[in-house]
């Protein structure tokens, strides 16, 4: 089952009618998704570089056009660091650990509660988008959710050639 | 046909088995040939399924409707409403192994919990004693093999053809009260399995297809809800004699020989499918991320018969998934706390099965569930940790508090995945931590002792997606056909009126796609007796995590009442608590009933709290976390979310940027041009408040050097350090902290027992546990 360009572009959108994400959800999966996936994103960001893997709504690893090095890049164009590091080091943040802080994000009494847990906000230091939300104790060491194996994603599940890595 | 080299019979000694292996024989053979060929009983070939494709998916078909039919048919025999109304049973056929070939719908963590059981009784020699024959009954409900939870009863039944066994059926449902130390299923007040009600361990309760005098006179006088229980017992014996049937029956037609094959070639088949869908949906790689939980019991309100349980604490699981080129993978738990003294313990089978329970719902969507995926699978649980213990006095009576909150972080990892590859229809930012549990008991409105644990949280919020919001008050990851029940049954298995039953607002995670809220309902105690209830749910930890810039589901409270006055303000038509707690910042409830003692804080967990008629006992339940920065979500969606109760209204301006007038009639107006100007300004702000994240990484860091956290904290990174020295060093080495520093559970100041000396089950005599990870 494959489906028309502009049902994965209405899927991005939230706009995906019931008929077809049902078939989609139920039915085997499209091995070409990935591809028209990735133009449709290439197509709307307001840089050349090129998409190599989405990590998040406005978060990507990218091939720097001029460099070709792999790298993070927010949406609004910050580059935060190599594709093998945790962006999140690079970024800007707010933790809330206060129960004044954490009480400004949900209904009194359906927070937690500081001392046992806290919210760590990371933002693009460009846009100021809200690119990761974290809630772990105190002391948590800031978490390296995704190293992506991206040449054994192309070549032996895709069939697809490798973006050229500086 | 030929037979496949690897599942021949054979004669080489004198068993129960088709074509005469022991059990035990049968079993070590199947499995040295999966280590020896990285396939299941060393199927290189499934030989049935490629040459004879009609045969095999006939006999998948009708055995798989079989099983589904038979918990269908069997449930109405229940009469507790956590099987009929819930569904909270489940068949499984397995093969001589023990090694499920597939299973009916319903709970079906117990595909692996039930063959763990039937396992044990093979390495324990049940077939010379006490004996495996035709007709027989066994029953398990032993957590220390297996089992999630002692409420989680078992009946098990081989499977005989031709006077040999060719394999078994299992049924289990969730009953209602094992005779804890407090009432309801999955009770607070014990710290020790000793506490945790009536267990048995594979025990033969019948022959001839007969229950045993004995164990019904027993098993009956051992827990409270003695009607229930028998019933239950009824449902679980009539849908394995269904399934036995069925297993009959097929054999007459398609033989004996097609069905031995298939028996095996349908667990190879499963293990492959995981494979191939693995490959098929996500990317290869390194996934890692961490659950917590609360256990609050320093708390006058828990009530537990140890000092040394009296601890706050926090559960942790930190997970590492690898996925290879191979489409191989791996799950490792590596700095998992210690187990503890209180009834959230998992043993390593629950923890694994459970994970099932989940991937069906994504990974894995298959009618063909079977333990395939288990053989498909690496798992590593550290020895010692809170989902493989290594003491045998552990309590596992409410696993599910921890369980539901470790797996949520998975759903993570894998949508990680997802997302990359475009597959956003998969996307699920998490699953709620399915609470609060009412449960309590004591003399019901038909003057009969009774205990009660209300199910409604079967439906709680679930976790949002890349295209849309989570679904509302809709399911629990551990019953994938959940559902909120009917109030007018609950009302007849509880003396607990409804005076509201609704949305919970706020309660989803914020999110470009907000997670599903849960709800709520208010219960005022009527024509009960001696009554007691509690609370169980999580508290002071948001253990659901948002996703990709989305935020955390809320947390629980509680609120109860007590010396209501509501006799006479109902006598006198005065307005009374009716509906949701709706903003429990602006309580309105207390308005109405000044003089009652309130209880309304923060202490989700509780023990047994005594309540009389006309007390108020408040249900709610979790939302699901969100997905995204909420400053993208669509603007009408949060009108939509305003009109319909899901969110209150100052977190419209506060967390969406979306600034909305309120018309007289209660709809609400967007104003598009503000909402744009509100989002930049909330941007600015987020910006202006942020440091860079090393900066604030210097002040944690001192903060840790100094050793300056709550004690719920330092206790949990020290039981995580001792049993995960790879978890310690990565965190040293994260934090750059001095060679010398170092955080033990005897310097922090609280009880510790358990953290040095503890005895496992497998050190009893003539003991053989069955290791299911690696450790």
């Amino acid at each position: 089952m494959s489906y028309p360009r502009n049902k994965i572009a209405d899927l991005v959108d939230g706009t995906i009618d019931r008929d077809t994400l049902h078939r989609m959800q139920s039915t085997p999966k499209d091995p070409e998704r990935f591809e028209t996936y990735r133009a449709i994103l290439q197509e709307r960001v307001p840089w050349e570089d090129h998409i190599i893997l989405p990590l998040g709504p406005k978060l990507y690893i990218v091939q720097e056009k001029d460099t070709h090095h792999w790298v993070v890049k927010s949406e609004a164009g910050h580059v935060f660091c190599d594709y093998r590091e945790n962006w999140k080091l690079h970024a800007v943040v707010h933790v809330r650990d206060t129960q004044e802080a954490l009480d400004e994000v949900y209904p009194k009494l359906m927070a937690p509660s500081a001392g046992w847990q806290t919210i760590r906000e990371y933002y693009c230091p460009l846009s100021g988008d809200l690119l990761d939300v974290e809630a772990p104790t105190e002391w948590y060491p800031v978490i390296h959710d995704f190293e992506p194996d991206i040449e054994a994603f192309y070549e032996q599940w895709l069939r697809l050639p490798v973006p050229e890595r500086a | 046909m030929n037979q496949p080299e690897h599942v021949k019979t054979t004669n080489q000694t004198q068993g129960i088995v088709r074509g005469g292996e022991t059990l035990k024989a049968h079993r070590d053979r199947i499995m040295a040939d999966t280590r020896q060929s990285r396939h299941y009983a060393g199927l290189e070939t499934l030989e049935l399924r490629d040459k004879h494709p009609i045969l095999y998916n006939k006999l998948f078909s009708r055995l798989r409707a079989g099983v589904v039919d038979a918990r269908e048919t069997a449930k109405r025999i229940a009469a507790s409403p956590i099987v009929e109304q819930e569904g909270e049973l489940c068949f499984t056929l397995y093969n001589a192994a023990g090694d499920s070939i597939l299973t009916s719908t319903g709970i079906i963590i117990h595909v692996g919990t039930m063959g763990a059981a039937i396992k044990y009784m093979i390495e324990n020699d049940w077939e010379s004693n006490p004996g495996v024959n035709d007709k027989d009954i066994f029953c398990n409900n032993d957590s220390l093999i297996g089992n999630v939870h002692p409420c989680d009863i078992h009946t098990i039944v081989p499977i005989f053809h031709q006077g040999e066994l060719i394999g078994w059926v299992g049924g289990v449902t969730h009953v209602i009260d094992t005779g804890a130390v407090g009432p309801g299923s999955m009770a607070t007040g014990q710290v020790q399995r000793f506490g945790d009600g009536y267990s048995i361990t594979c025990r033969k309760v019948g022959a001839d297809d007969t229950l045993f005098r004995d164990w019904l006179h027993e098993s009956q006088r051992m827990v409270r809800t003695t009607r229930y229980w028998m019933l239950d017992e009824r449902t679980r014996v009539a849908g394995c004699h269904m399934i036995r049937q069925l297993v009959e029956d097929v054999i007459a037609e398609e033989g004996i020989d097609a069905y031995w094959k298939f028996a095996y070639e349908a667990v190879e088949h499963g293990r492959i499918g995981l494979q191939n869908r693995i490959k098929a949906m996500t990317i290869p790689g390194k996934y890692r991320q961490v659950g917590f939980v609360d256990v609050p019991y320093d708390h006058e309100d828990v009530r537990v018969p140890s000092d040394f349980a009296k601890v706050d604490t926090i559960m942790h699981a930190p997970s590492e998934m690898t996925i290879r080129p191979d489409g191989t993978w791996k799950l490792d738990f590596e700095g998992a706390s210690r187990w503890g003294w209180h009834t959230y313990n998992a043993h390593q089978v629950s923890f694994t099965s459970g994970i099932w329970v989940m991937m069906t719902q994504t990974l894995i969507p298959s009618e063909m569930i079977n333990d395939g995926a288990a053989y498909g699978t690496e798992f590593r649980l550290p020895k010692g940790t809170w989902m493989n213990p290594d003491d045998r006095r552990v309590a596992f009576s409410y696993s599910w508090h921890f369980l539901v909150s470790s797996w949520t972080a998975l759903w993570r990892g894998l949508s990680r995945s997802y997302f990359g590859r475009g597959y956003l229809e998969e996307v699920n930012a998490g699953n709620a931590n399915t609470s609060n549990w009412l449960q309590g008991g004591g003399f019901n409105q038909y003057d009969e002792i009774h205990a009660v644990n209300s199910f409604e949280c079967a439906a709680n919020g679930i976790g949002a997606s890349a295209y849309a919001d989570g679904l509302s008050h809709a399911a629990a990851i551990w019953n994938p056909e959940g559902d909120m029940g009917d109030m007018e049954i609950w009302e007849l298995a509880e003396p607990l009126i409804y005076l509201g039953r609704q949305i919970k607002a706020s309660s989803g995670g914020s999110g470009k796609y907000r997670g599903g809220c849960g709800w709520e309902s208010l219960r005022l105690v009527w024509n009960a007796k001696d009554w007691s209830m509690f609370f169980m749910g999580n508290g002071h930890i948001s253990s659901d995590w948002g996703l990709m810039g989305g935020y955390p589901a809320a947390s629980g409270y509680r609120f109860a009442a007590h010396d209501t006055n509501l006799e006479q303000l109902i006598a006198e038509g005065k307005p009374i608590p009716l509906g949701g707690d709706i903003d429990p910042g602006n309580p309105v409830y207390e308005s109405l009933i000044p003089d009652a003692k309130i209880k309304r804080d923060k202490q989700a967990i509780t023990t047994e709290e005594m309540y009389k008629d006309y007390d108020l006992y408040l249900n709610t339940m979790k939302g699901g976390p969100g997905f995204g920065d909420p400053l993208d979500r669509d603007p009408h969606s949060v009108v939509a979310d305003l009109e319909g109760g899901y969110v209150l209204p100052r977190f419209a301006d506060s967390i969406y940027g979306v600034v909305v007038r309120e018309n007289s009639d209660g709809f609400y107006t967007l104003d598009e041009a503000a909402t744009t100007a509100r989002r930049q300004e909330i941007r600015k702000q987020r910006l202006e408040r942020a440091v860079p994240t090393r900066e604030w990484m210097a002040h944690e860091r001192q903060k840790i050097i100094d050793k300056r956290a709550s004690t719920q904290v330092q206790q949990m990174f020290a039981a995580s350090f001792k049993l995960g020295p790879r978890f310690y060093a990565d965190f040293k080495a994260f934090w750059e902290l001095p060679d010398e520093w170092e955080l033990n559970e005897e310097e922090i100041g609280i009880p510790h027992y358990g953290s040095r000396y503890h005895m496992d089950l497998s050190e009893l005599p003539d003991v053989h546990t069955v290791q299911f990870v690696e450790e």
